[in-house]
This record gives C-alpha cells, structure tokens and sequence, in this order.
C-alpha cells in the first residue's frame, strides 16, 4: 500500500461564489473526505487559505501571492493510502473541486523514507 | 439492607479502596498480600456478622479489621527482617511503619494512583481493563472471565502476568509528574473507555453485568475529573461520552435482554439526569485547543439524545463522523457515518458509500445495507439481511434481522 497526495488545483471559490454556494463546496468537501476515511484510506490534509499566502523567488524577493485567481493555484491536498496510482485518482474523481471547469486534482506518490523513491 | 445482601454490596463498594490504599503502601512487590488481606477482611466479616449480628458501622468495622490485619502482616514481616536477616535493618524505622491510613483522601488519592499505575503502557491493554476491573472495580475472577467471553484461567493468567511486569518494571504507585500527566492520561482513558465498551457493546447476555461495567467506567472517569490535577478537558469529554451513552441504557434492551434499535427505542426511558450530567461534561470539555476523539465521540452521543430527527441533527451526526474517521477509525464508525449520510444527504448516496466500505464479514454491514435497500430494492434488501442472518452471532441479533426479513417479505 502507497500513500498519495491528491493535490487541488483550482481558483479561489471565494472570488467567485456566494457564501452560501462556499458552505456547499464545503459541505460536499467534507463529505468527500469522510467517504474516504470511512474506507480506513485516510492519512492526512490540509486546506491551503489563499489570504496571507506569500512567494518567495529566487532572489530572495518576496512577494503576496500566488493568488487564486489562476486555476493552477494549490488550494489544499489530502494524502490517502492506496493500491495503486488509479485507485488514488478513483478518490480524486470525488473531488468538488472538479466542478469547476478548468480545475484539476493532481495526483502523487508520497517518497518512501526508504532511499527508494 | 439484610446481611445477606449487604456484605456483596460492600464488596463491591469497599474491597477496591482496601486494596488500592494497602498496594500504595506495601507497593507492587506485595500486591497480592494487599488483595489476600482485603479478602480476608470479608471472609472475617461474614463469619463475625453472621454470629453476632451487623456492628454499628460495618464500613468502619471493615477499615479497622484491615488495619489490624495489615499491621499484623507488617509486624510479623519486621520480625522476621528484624531478627533473620538483620542486615537489612538500616532503614527499616521509615520502612516499617505500620499505619494504615483510611482516610477519605487517601482511598481517593491511593485508587486515583492506582489508576496511573495499573494503565502503564508496559503491559498491553485487555491485562489494563481486566486488572483495573479486579483492583479498581472489585471484580470477581468470574466476573471478569465473564465480561471478557473468556475462561478463568486465562484470566488468571492474563492477570498474573500483568501483575509479575508491572513488578519487575519497579512501576512506582503516584501521579506521574504535571508534565507527564497529558502523555499518561491517554492510556488510563483509553482503559476506561475499553472498559465502558465492553459493557456497552459486550454480546454477554448478562444486562446486569454489564450495566455495572458501564457504571465502573464512569465511576473512575469522575474520580479523574473531580480531582485538581487530572480534570483535562478529553477527561471531561469521554465522561459525558458515557453519561449520554448511559441514558440509554433502559430504552436499548427489552424485556427479554434483545437489543432494540434506536429507532424503535421509546424515548421515555431515556434518562434525562444523566443526559444533564453528559450536557454539563461536554461544556466543560469545550476548553483549551485539543479536540480528542473523545470530544467528537461525546458531540455525536449529545445529538443522539435529540429526539427531534431533524436535517440539522443528522447533518451535525455526519459531520462529526467526518472528523471522527479522521481521527479513530473504526468499521463500526464507517458505518455509523453511512447511515448519518442517508438520513443528511440520501439513501442514494449512502447505498454507493456503503458499498465502498465492503465489510464483508461485519453483520452490521449487510444489516446497514439491507436497511439502505429497503422502499428502493426491496429483494436486494432482503438478500443483504439474510447475508447478515447468516453471520450475526447472539440470538438477539437474529430476532431483530429476521424480524426485518419478516416485515419485508409482506412488501413483496
């Protein structure tokens, strides 16, 4: 068994969204990760808040941002156990963040403290 | 209260004081001379009160009868320090002081200690519950083997062993240190929780039992949140967890010890003191920024005691499973959540969700199924509960499901 981190790609909801429309991304987010962890494949996540957010350039610069307004933003990850790369993309597919059109899940294998890879 | 009966109830209430005060002072070393002593006292007791009838305060006359026989076990020890092995002499004045102190506050503090040390995490946690049944709760071997589904023997053995660790690991009798508490907390919560379960959710046939093993729980979880020094707020929430839990205690078995289901369960019997008790235990586990299972488990049960089945009760349900699968998984939690998903979102989404969880050898999983199914599919409900017939272990298990097939057979 692998862990994998199901990356959210996607804008901020906020920017586009009434309160109320944010409760139910919320709500079905949630839902989501508790159909997850009810199948005991639940590791870890977390919500990456796009206010406050700063980038950090090479030299040394740092700016605000990224800001959400680009639909390859991070918006947050989860990390699930998994058989293989298409069961964990299985659980990305469930993902509300996919009813944005233009939005992606990214899906990664978690580097084993191995030396393996 | 006529002898006959008195002497058992004071067993219960009495012998786990005299023990915890006698351990803390001979300590683990001399663990069953404490319980041989407390015995003792008894067996003296329903000799003495049998021919010369109840003395005046049986409670005292216990304590004192134990006193004597402790120091007289400490004066034939120092004897025989004194004079065979004189050598060992050096600090035996501090040693050997024969006091046995009975006071309230060190049977409190004595049993609170013990508690610390019996849930030492060197001994693994099923020797935790079955000695803290017998030293903290006063539980009989057969009790114990009883609540366990298991045989005296291994009890016994389960138990000597435990005892023989928590000896040669030298596991002092105190709190451990303020900064230690948190860390320690967590196995002596733990124990008390796998203790409530065992009563809770035991296939013992014995309600009695194991309403008394749900009562010990609680017992020694308000003996920890009474006290300055360990009332943390997971302390709080696991016992409101069991105050709620309790309530329903009457409502969930009939008269013929079958489990009834919670929503056939006649919500007049549910015990609204003790759902208070759970509301005042949850508000004060609302404190500092930890959110421990126990903080959820306790959220779910307070709803659970909402009689109205409103959206906003199951939605708030599924949620807390939410985070609790984060936390605590469970078989028995997934599927909890999936019915919180049917009655939040829809049988639906739940029939899909449910599927996932393919608990193929878990009864409540085909029962859950086969509840999801009926008004939808009622043949694939049917094939779901006979599925569980076919692995539902208690004859009060069976009764519900083929009830269940019963009344589904009349739809087709």
């Amino acid at each position: 068994m692998n862990e994998y981190a199901l990356i959210m790609r996607h804008e901020d909801g906020t920017k586009i969204a009434s309160p109320e429309q944010m409760q139910i991304w919320m709500k079905q987010t949630m839902d989501w990760i508790g159909s997850i962890a009810a199948q005991n494949k639940f590791v870890s996540g977390t919500g990456l808040p796009f206010d406050d957010a700063r980038v950090v350039h090479s030299n040394k610069m740092v700016t605000n941002g990224p800001f959400g307004e680009i639909k390859e933003t991070i918006g947050g990850f989860i990390v699930v156990r998994a058989e293989s790369a298409d069961e964990a993309a299985e659980f990305a597919k469930g993902c509300p963040v996919l009813q944005g059109e233009g939005n992606t899940m990214e899906v990664r294998r978690i580097a084993k403290n191995d030396g393996a890879h | 209260m006529e002898q006959q009966e008195l002497i058992p109830h004071l067993f219960r209430s009495e012998y786990r004081k005299i023990v915890s005060v006698l351990c803390r002072r001979f300590g683990f070393d001399e663990m069953e001379t404490a319980e041989d002593i407390a015995s003792e006292t008894f067996l003296t007791a329903a000799q003495t009160w049998g021919f010369n009838g109840l003395p005046q305060n049986p409670v005292a006359w216990l304590y004192r009868v134990a006193q004597n026989k402790a120091k007289n076990y400490l004066q034939r020890n120092l004897t025989f320090e004194t004079k065979v092995a004189p050598q060992v002499k050096s600090n035996f004045s501090e040693h050997y002081e024969t006091g046995i102190d009975l006071s309230p506050q060190n049977i409190s503090d004595s049993q609170l200690q013990m508690m610390f040390a019996i849930c030492h995490p060197c001994i693994p946690p099923e020797a935790q519950v079955g000695l803290s049944l017998r030293i903290l709760c006063g539980f009989g071997i057969d009790e114990i083997s009883e609540a366990f589904l298991s045989n005296k023997e291994t009890i016994n053995k389960r138990l000597y062993r435990a005892r023989e660790k928590l000896r040669e690991e030298k596991i002092r009798i105190e709190l451990p240190a303020p900064a230690e508490i948190d860390k320690r907390l967590d196995a002596v919560l733990t124990t008390i929780y796998l203790l409530f379960n065992e009563g809770y959710y035991s296939i013992s046939q014995n309600q009695v039992l194991r309403q008394d093993l749900c009562f010990e729980a609680i017992r020694l979880c308000q003996m920890l949140a009474d006290n300055e020094h360990t009332h943390k707020p997971p302390v709080d929430a696991l016992l409101a967890l069991m105050y709620f839990h309790a309530s329903r205690f009457d409502a969930r078995v009939n008269e013929n010890g079958g489990i009834i289901l919670y929503d056939d369960q006649d919500t007049s019997l549910w015990n609204a003191d003790l759902i208070l008790k759970g509301g005042y235990y949850l508000n004060r586990s609302a404190v500092g920024s930890t959110l421990s299972k126990y903080h959820l488990e306790a959220s779910i049960a307070y709803w659970n005691t909402q009689r109205a089945d409103t959206k906003e009760k199951w939605e708030n349900i599924l949620q807390l499973y939410n985070r609790y699968l984060q936390v605590a998984y469970s078989p028995v939690a997934a599927l909890n959540r999936t019915y919180a998903l049917a009655k939040a979102n829809s049988k639906e989404e739940a029939i899909v969700e449910a599927e996932k969880l393919n608990l193929r050898d878990n009864q409540f999983y085909f029962a859950l199924l086969g509840q999801l199914y009926t008004g939808i599919d009622n043949r694939k409900a049917k094939t779901n509960f006979q599925n569980a017939l076919a692995i539902a272990r208690t004859p009060a298990d069976k009764n519900i499901i083929q009830k269940k097939i019963g009344e589904l057979e009349l739809l087709f």
